[in-house]
């Protein structure tokens, strides 16, 4: 079976996030105005093969823990949808 | 003539460009502040320099967010009425970011940040940096950026090449444009381009880090000495 | 991660990692059993860390003093040493092993963020970065990620700070395998009598916190920072901290500008534990204390518990104390920065640290038994002679086989990582923005940074060659001062002071102490004769491989950081051949040496031999010929023989400008240790033909053994006629081959 996953991977929440601070405190220099807290991630996007939704779920699982994202300073969600 | 070096957050090559210009090349200079909103005391005689650096961190992308410093509405008006613009690696990005330059300056190709000397062949000298050059001088100059991958689309591309807009191409010592020769996988090498109006240039190299002889290398010397002298030829 | 703060008993202390006799001795100081945010603070303060506990009494026996220093060592953040035109150059050297560890990037960055702060909150500008870095072995996946880590970490760091990387060293060794070492170093200028003090004086006057919002970030780093590194360290997530070099660039150029406006009393940045740790320093200092209002310090979070506010390690924060009355003056300068700048509280006369929260006072502790040279703990630890030293001693040079083939074993000899050229790491660095790397175009053993407005340069290196160290700490802790200065010299500068980075295992170890013990007596000595007192610096224990059964401490790794003045450009030398013709020349012994050179290690695996032949007056009477043969102009090129011997370094000299060399060596001695052995006191000088006969009547007259080597000559190596081949195809292995392993 074919899956789709969509990943983020966001910097941890206890952590600084310099760039999205950054953005944030400049968001009025383009009068956007109102904005409160910017924090910016990645976004991954993967086909996959496998045979079931939950071994699908593992190796995504599992390519999240050990490399996509890092652990001591992100996070990541992710969906998964069958895939034609 | 009367030099203008912008200092946005986080610019740091702000103090390098007054050296030269003002200590080595003996200019008058002064630095601008980016929240000032006015040029006041320029003239379309002077030229308003864009340092390197890294305004506001590089923070979501090189220049996206110092191209929105107020300072940059009256460089947008100065260039629009001729004056001259020289944006080096961050200020080249801040350009490009600001429209004022075609086409962006992507992640290198190696995905490194890259300090080195590179060789320069001038491509075009129907600049004020490069009139004094010779076509195919060769120029010893050094690089430092992340981003530094020349990209424009197909149309763009052709423009520049039809209106002789690229100054510099990265090449090997010898001056063949070659590509082991091209650090950050540009598009047909492009270190340095300059506007249709030919007022407003950018280079991802620092010709001021080579302007003394006591660095070992004096290449760059060469740029400042030829703006200078084809503004004093007007 | 949500901390109820516990009721606080002897184990409570022992968990903050404190002892139960110092648990008594709080309970004394306060004359009541602290609450947990006070217990919090001294376990910070009294951390190996900040209190230097187990090292101070032996730090104390190192030279401090000369006529340069403006400061003494451990009196500022960082030393200062005069030189000139009315200027003064700050220098730091600081470890930042544990952190690097669990994450490269982060750990590396902050390193570098940190080491800088120490330098512009003195009121110097840092105008150079140095490192020395210890990887383990980089045919490791493991060791290239860190090396990956650490790399980029410092690049992004530095270069978007805006200070050039000119100069450091990177060794690889198995001992490193698991606790790399990550040591960073920034050099800075002020001008004299323009420096700031961490102090807070004057009761009344307000306290300020500048810079970024404090987050819980680091809570615990320096109780973390002193406790072994174990497997499961990764998972500690509070430990990592993020650094942001943009805020850094604002934080210095806006401090820079609020010294000038004479508004500031002190000022000091925040490491390890953070608040804490600059409020107690700066009130000790003065004999004041501080009443403080955590409610008024921005926080990144809601909710933060008064502890983790006190010892949160955030990065990219000052302490400031401004003279009353003048607050507008400093809020204009970091307003225009955009920085924030908050009055968190104001100096005592109480000599008390006084922290509210929500109107209740959450800690009520006095500065002076928290910090260094006041009331914190000092321990004399045991040592004793480490078992290993037998073996060492065991070693016999007749057991190694002389090579059949030299041109092969040279070969593999060159294309050890600890040899190559580490250009893959540092063009990853910028190192040339300010403008005043004059080895550019041009390197010398160290490197010359140019300071504008004076004629003058300073010369800068790190140096430590640990495996000398490991086999001898007595004789490799002189070694490591020995060639910092001999690398100086060359430059044609003449060495000034030194910071050290004194990176051991677990100090209860009695044979680690010993190594820490007899390296720091090395040290001493050479520092001694060399002139060049210690400054300041930073210890780091701990650092050792754990291990199901066991822990192994990595080598004793003392890494000097030496400072030296260029006094006048024309003196600034290089270490290139400059042309064919130019005669070829060793000041120094040769000598039958095979010990622990890195030839034995890769060629014969050889782990345990002794430290190479050192002699500290030999040392001094060759520098001293190579200071006047440059002064006289006579050298065209100078070049100190290190690791991988008289043929690297020889190698090293030809490859700059592909000149090749013929050279003969001397029967007397055995041919590879000639070649490859590393004796010390030993540097490659070439001289023209018409400078020839002066130089070497010069030589005659002074006690300093000398020999001709040969020839700059064609483009090919010769040794006794043997083609090696091409410098060029030399030159290509040794610029490649780093970089093939780490992109393979």
């Amino acid at each position: 079976m074919k899956f789709k996953a969509e990943i983020d991977i966001m910097p941890h929440k206890e952590l600084l996030d310099p760039q999205g601070k950054t953005v944030a405190n400049n968001m009025e220099h383009v009068h956007i105005y109102g904005i409160q807290d910017v924090r910016i991630g990645k976004h991954i996007s993967m086909n996959l093969e496998a045979a079931s939704e939950s071994e699908a779920r593992e190796v995504v699982e599992t390519a999240c823990k050990k490399i996509l994202a890092n652990l001591i300073m992100e996070t990541y969600t992710f969906e998964l949808a069958a895939a034609e | 003539m009367k030099f203008g070096v912008v200092v946005f957050p986080g610019s740091n090559c702000d103090d390098d460009m007054m050296h030269v210009l003002g200590t080595v090349m003996e200019q008058e200079t002064v630095k601008l502040w980016h929240k000032d909103d006015r040029l006041a005391g320029f003239d379309t005689g002077d030229c308003i320099v864009l340092p390197g650096g890294f305004s506001y961190g590089d923070y979501l992308r090189s220049g996206a967010i110092a191209r929105f410093s107020p300072i940059m509405n009256a460089v947008v008006e100065f260039a629009g009425s001729g004056g001259m613009v020289w944006g080096i690696c961050n200020g080249f990005q801040i350009l490009c970011e600001s429209g004022l330059l075609p086409g962006v300056l992507l992640p290198n190709s190696g995905q490194k940040f890259i300090c080195k000397n590179v060789h320069l062949s001038v491509t075009s000298t129907q600049s004020p940096i490069t009139a004094e050059l010779k076509a195919g001088q060769v120029l010893k100059i050094p690089i430092a950026h992340a981003d530094g991958r020349f990209y424009a689309d197909d149309q763009t591309m052709a423009e520049l090449r039809a209106n002789d807009q690229i100054l510099f191409k990265y090449c090997d010592e010898a001056g063949a444009v070659i590509d082991s020769a091209n650090p950050n996988g540009s598009l047909d090498a492009i270190a340095g381009i300059c506007n249709r109006q030919r007022n407003v240039f950018g280079m991802m190299p620092h010709p001021e880090r080579a302007a003394e002889p006591i660095l070992g290398n004096a290449d760059g010397r060469l740029m400042f000495e030829s703006l200078l002298a084809s503004v004093s030829a007007v | 991660m949500q901390i109820v703060e516990p009721q606080v008993t002897v184990s409570t202390a022992q968990q903050l990692g404190l002892t139960p006799e110092e648990f008594e001795k709080i309970q004394e100081i306060l004359g009541r059993t602290p609450n947990f945010t006070e217990l919090s603070i001294f376990s910070v303060m009294w951390s190996e860390h900040c209190s230097y506990k187990n090292s101070i009494i032996w730090l104390k026996t190192l030279p401090r003093d000369g006529e340069r220093l403006l400061v003494g060592a451990g009196e500022e953040n960082a030393g200062l040493v005069d030189i000139g035109d009315g200027l003064a150059c700050a220098f730091k050297i600081e470890s930042h092993n544990h952190p690097s560890a669990i994450e490269p990037y982060q750990g590396a960055a902050t390193g570098v963020g940190g080491i800088h702060r120490d330098i512009f909150t003195m009121g110097a500008r840092p105008i150079a970065a140095l490192n020395s870095l210890r990887f383990g072995n980089p045919e490791l996946p493991h060791t290239r990620r860190l090396i990956r880590g650490v790399v980029k970490g410092i690049g992004n760091y530095g270069n978007s700070f805006g200070v050039p990387t000119v100069g450091g060293e990177v060794y690889f060794n198995d001992c490193y395998n698991q606790n790399i070492l990550v040591n960073a170093m920034s050099v800075g200028i002020v001008k004299v009598g323009e420096t700031v003090s961490a102090r807070a004086d004057g009761p009344g006057n307000p306290v300020f916190i500048v810079g970024s919002a404090t987050g819980k970030d680091g809570i615990h780093g320096a109780t973390f920072a002193s406790a072994d590194l174990t497997e499961d360290s990764a998972e500690d997530l509070p430990a990592v901290q993020v650094g942001d070099p943009f805020q850094e660039k604002l934080l210095l150029e806006a401090s820079l500008e609020a010294i000038k406006t004479g508004a500031i009393v002190g000022m000091q940045d925040m490491g390890a534990a953070g608040i804490t740790c600059s409020t107690s320093e700066m009130s000790a200092k003065s004999e004041t204390g501080m009443r403080i209002d955590l409610d008024k310090v921005p926080t990144r979070q809601p909710h933060m518990k008064p502890f983790e506010i006190l010892l949160s390690e955030s990065q990219e924060r000052m302490l400031i104390v401004g003279h009353k009355g003048r607050e507008q003056e400093l809020y204009d300068v970091f307003d225009k920065w955009d920085l924030v700048c908050e009055q968190i509280g104001e100096v005592t006369a109480t000599g008390r640290l006084e922290f509210y929260q929500d109107g209740q006072k959450v800690a009520d502790v006095p500065a002076e038994p928290l910090v260094l040279g006041g009331g914190a703990p000092v321990y004399k630890r045991e040592f004793k002679r480490p078992a290993y030293l037998d073996q060492i001693a065991a070693f016999n040079p007749d057991s190694v086989p002389v090579p059949e083939d030299y041109v092969a074993t040279a070969k593999k000899l060159f294309a050890s990582p600890n040899l190559v050229s580490k250009r893959w790491i540092y063009e990853q660095y910028d190192s040339m923005v300010r403008t005043n790397s004059m080895g550019t175009n041009s390197p010398s053993d160290a490197a010359l940074v140019r300071v504008k407005g004076t004629g003058k340069a300073l010369s800068v290196t790190t140096d430590c060659n640990s495996a000398y160290v490991y086999a001898d700490p007595y004789v490799g802790g002189m070694i490591a001062v020995a060639e910092a200065a001999r690398n100086i010299v060359c430059s044609g500068a003449v060495p000034v002071a030194i910071t050290n980075c004194l990176n051991f295992g677990n100090p209860y170890n009695p044979e680690v102490y010993w190594q820490f013990v007899h390296a720091l007596k090395g040290m001493g000595e050479a520092c001694r004769r060399f002139d060049t007192p210690v400054t300041g610096g930073n210890v780091s224990f701990y650092n050792q491989s754990v291990f199901k059964d066991r822990t192994e401490p990595v080598y004793p790794t003392p890494t000097i950081g030496m400072l030296g003045i260029l006094d006048n450009f024309s003196n600034a030398m290089t270490l290139d051949f400059k042309q064919a013709g130019d005669q070829i020349y060793l000041i120094g012994p040769p000598c039958t040496d095979l010990g622990s050179s890195e030839y034995l290690r890769r060629i014969h695996n050889i782990r345990f031999s002794p430290a190479p032949r050192f002699d500290l007056e030999e040392e001094w009477a060759v520098q001293e010929a190579v200071k006047a043969v440059i002064r006289q102009g006579w050298a065209a090129s100078a070049h100190d023989v290190a690791d991988g011997g008289l043929f690297t370094a020889l190698m090293e000299s030809a490859m700059v400008r592909s000149l090749g060399f013929e050279i003969e060596t001397d029967p007397v001695f055995r041919k590879d240790a000639y070649l490859f052995g590393e004796s010390q006191s030993r540097v490659i000088i070439t001289v023209s033909a018409e400078n020839e006969d002066e130089m070497v009547n010069y030589l005659n007259s002074k006690n300093v053994s000398f020999s001709k080597l040969g020839e700059v000559k064609g483009g090919s190596a010769l040794v006794d006629k043997t083609d090696f081949g091409p410098v060029a195809g030399w030159k290509e292995m040794f610029d490649q081959t780093l970089g093939n392993e780490m992109e393979r």
